[in-house]
């Protein structure tokens, strides 16, 4: 099922949450809203859900208005921050509950059951209380009893946000291939970008109540149509210049800065990997020191007449023979987004 | 290791803290205990029979029982519905109704019967209104009821308050959008994990009505047939010189009373399991 939502706005108290928000999924997509915390992201789930009342604006379920309809009537299914699972009911109970409140018989419900505990890896669980499960698997509790009543549309609250990252890990994957099989129309909130874009076919960024952009993972990485979604995506070096024949001088390193204006300023941003650093003694940056992170080293360099920049390689990179603390460096930028300064 | 347990191994002095601590609580509940049990059952268990047979025995352990039991079921709806709106609604005077809910507690009983009287009684202008209507509320079995309910209201409130703050608000919306309508909700979501410290509330509301006695003597009239309690009975007993008889009926109401502790512990323990 399709989603559209239409102009939404939300207050709480005198706090805007969402800003006149509109955007559409396609039925069948996996997306992402993404976002820093507080940016309004849980609460456009919530309104979609009908867990939350819109001030003004719509939502749409295949171009049916939703307005008005509760959130039982929905057909939603919700996957919350905390799991929030029944706690007095067994795994199977809690499984069953949304079919047991539908009237559905004991055969079907044990029937339902048995495949979603197929389905999630859970078999042998059934009779667990909540309180007796991990946290990966009380996660996949939550999603099998959400998955029940055979919801059109999916939406998961920060889904992965209370387990360890090993753990989360294998949801994610788990939550992709789910989505492979079952085609639900899914969006999960996030603020973490690597859950994002490894998840989600589509990702939509959002802050301060607002849609900054939506796109493909690629198109948010190498396109970023603000300058917000620029600094969020990714680490990045910002620098403020002003643009003369459509370079911006960063101290002694040029960088192409197209579109922006001659003689105004201009914010550049340039991501971490964008750029190329090689030993050369008359050279415009000196190597201050080299940080190794796991499979990548990060280097920071200071800029003749300008500050700190710093950048990533690979760990056994040739781009790295010669870049030792104190040395001269010349560094080439491979792409860098420019935004007039506002 | 240090930290993880409280017990320590004694030395000499601690042994002897130890004994001394055992043998006061010996002195202090043990042996009262055994004096009333002994004294009891001095004429054998048929006299303590013949004492609870009594026909004003009787009807006074009725009378103390049935009205314990209202009292409790009334507690534990209300009760639970002040804890709800205690812990879910926000408004102005929240913290004074808060305060308001331990109040009786801390008001001797013997000050509760008087304010009863004070405003239910046939002197006051209430009490005349309801004469009119044909009510009679002070010394009449309502007023025990009153009162019994002004003793014991905070039980359940606050036995439920500390599960209701602890639950999450999140099981409620999921059961929303799992298609629960608000019946449903609330009779499988919200009311299971809340029904044990409900039944612990009662429990301990109904063994503290069986034993009241200051706000009743004051109210209830303590006409036998009709408002006289047992605990007022006891009294009566004792003033007359009957204490044989007035520890064989003691008995009862200590073993109920017990037997509902045990069964309020058992309720407290099973739920933190």
């Amino acid at each position: 099922m399709g989603i559209r939502v239409s102009h939404l706005t939300k207050h709480f108290g005198s706090f805007l949450a969402v800003d006149d928000v509109s955007l559409e999924i396609p039925s069948g997509d996996l997306v992402a809203f993404l976002g820093p915390s507080g940016g309004g992201k849980s609460t456009i789930l919530r309104i979609i859900a009908g867990l939350e009342t819109a001030d003004s604006g719509s939502v749409f379920f295949d171009e049916e208005n939703a307005d008005h309809l509760h959130a039982r009537a929905r057909g939603v299914g919700f996957v919350f921050q905390h799991y929030a699972l029944f706690r007095h009911m067994t795994v199977m109970q809690n499984i069953a509950f949304g079919l047991r409140v539908r009237g559905a018989n004991h055969t079907q419900q044990t029937a339902r059951v048995q495949e979603l505990l197929a389905l999630m890896g859970l078999r042998g669980l059934e009779e667990r209380y909540p309180s007796q499960l991990s946290g990966g698997q009380r996660q996949r509790v939550a999603l099998a009893r959400a998955l029940a009543p055979e919801p059109k549309v999916l939406l998961l609250d920060e889904p992965f946000g209370a387990v360890d990252a090993k753990v989360r890990e294998d949801l994610r994957h788990w939550l992709r291939r789910l989505h492979d099989e079952v085609h639900l129309t899914s969006i999960f909130v996030t603020h973490d970008q690597e859950e994002a874009f490894s998840v989600a076919d589509r990702v939509i960024i959002i802050n301060k109540g607002r849609v900054e952009q939506a796109g493909s993972p690629e198109e948010i990485l190498d396109q970023p149509t603000t300058e917000f979604v620029a600094r969020f995506i990714g680490e990045a070096n910002v620098y403020q210049a002003t643009v003369q024949n459509g370079i911006a001088h960063v101290g002694a390193l040029p960088v192409s800065a197209p579109g922006i204006t001659d003689g105004t300023q201009a914010t550049l941003v340039i991501r971490l990997y964008d750029l190329k650093f090689w030993r050369d003694d008359n050279g415009m940056a000196t190597v201050v020191r080299t940080m190794t992170l796991g499979d990548r080293i990060k280097v920071e360099a200071t800029i003749d007449g300008a500050g700190t920049i710093f950048s990533q390689f690979p760990r056994r990179s040739s781009l790295l023979k010669g870049i030792e603390p104190g040395v001269r460096i010349h560094i080439e930028v491979t792409m860098a987004r420019a935004y007039p300064s506002g | 290791m240090k930290g993880t347990s409280v017990a320590v191994r004694p030395g000499r002095g601690g042994l002897a803290v130890r004994f001394l601590f055992i043998l006061y609580i010996a002195l202090l509940i043990v042996i009262p205990l055994l004096a009333l049990i002994s004294c009891g059952l001095r004429g054998g268990i048929l006299q303590v029979w013949a004492a609870i047979t009594a026909p004003v025995a009787l009807q006074a352990l009725t009378l103390t029982l049935w009205s314990a039991g209202a009292i409790s079921l009334i507690n534990a709806i209300m009760g639970t519905a002040t804890a709800w709106v205690l812990v879910r609604y926000r408004f102005p005077g929240r913290s004074l109704l808060s305060a308001l809910v331990d109040l009786p507690f801390a008001i001797p009983t013997l000050v509760t019967g008087i304010m009863l009287v004070i405003l239910l009684g046939p002197q006051s202008l209430t009490g005349q209104w309801l004469a009119g209507q044909g009510i009679t509320v002070t010394f009449a079995p309502p007023s025990i009821l009153l009162a019994l309910l002004f003793i014991s209201f905070p039980f359940v409130v606050r036995a439920v308050e500390p599960v209701l703050l602890e639950q999450d608000p999140g099981e409620e919306e999921a059961a929303r959008t799992l298609g629960a309508g608000s019946l449903a909700t609330f009779l499988w979501v919200l009311l299971p994990p809340l029904a044990p410290a409900i039944l612990s509330g009662t429990i301990q509301s109904f063994a503290r009505a069986l034993g009241e006695f200051g706000s009743i003597v004051i109210v209830s009239g303590n006409i036998p047939y009709r408002t006289l309690t047992a605990p007022v009975y006891l009294f009566g007993e004792v003033e007359s010189g009957r204490s044989d008889i007035a520890a064989a009926v003691s008995i009862v109401l200590l073993v109920i009373a017990l037997g509902l502790n045990l069964a309020a512990r058992g309720i407290r323990q099973t739920k933190h399991a």
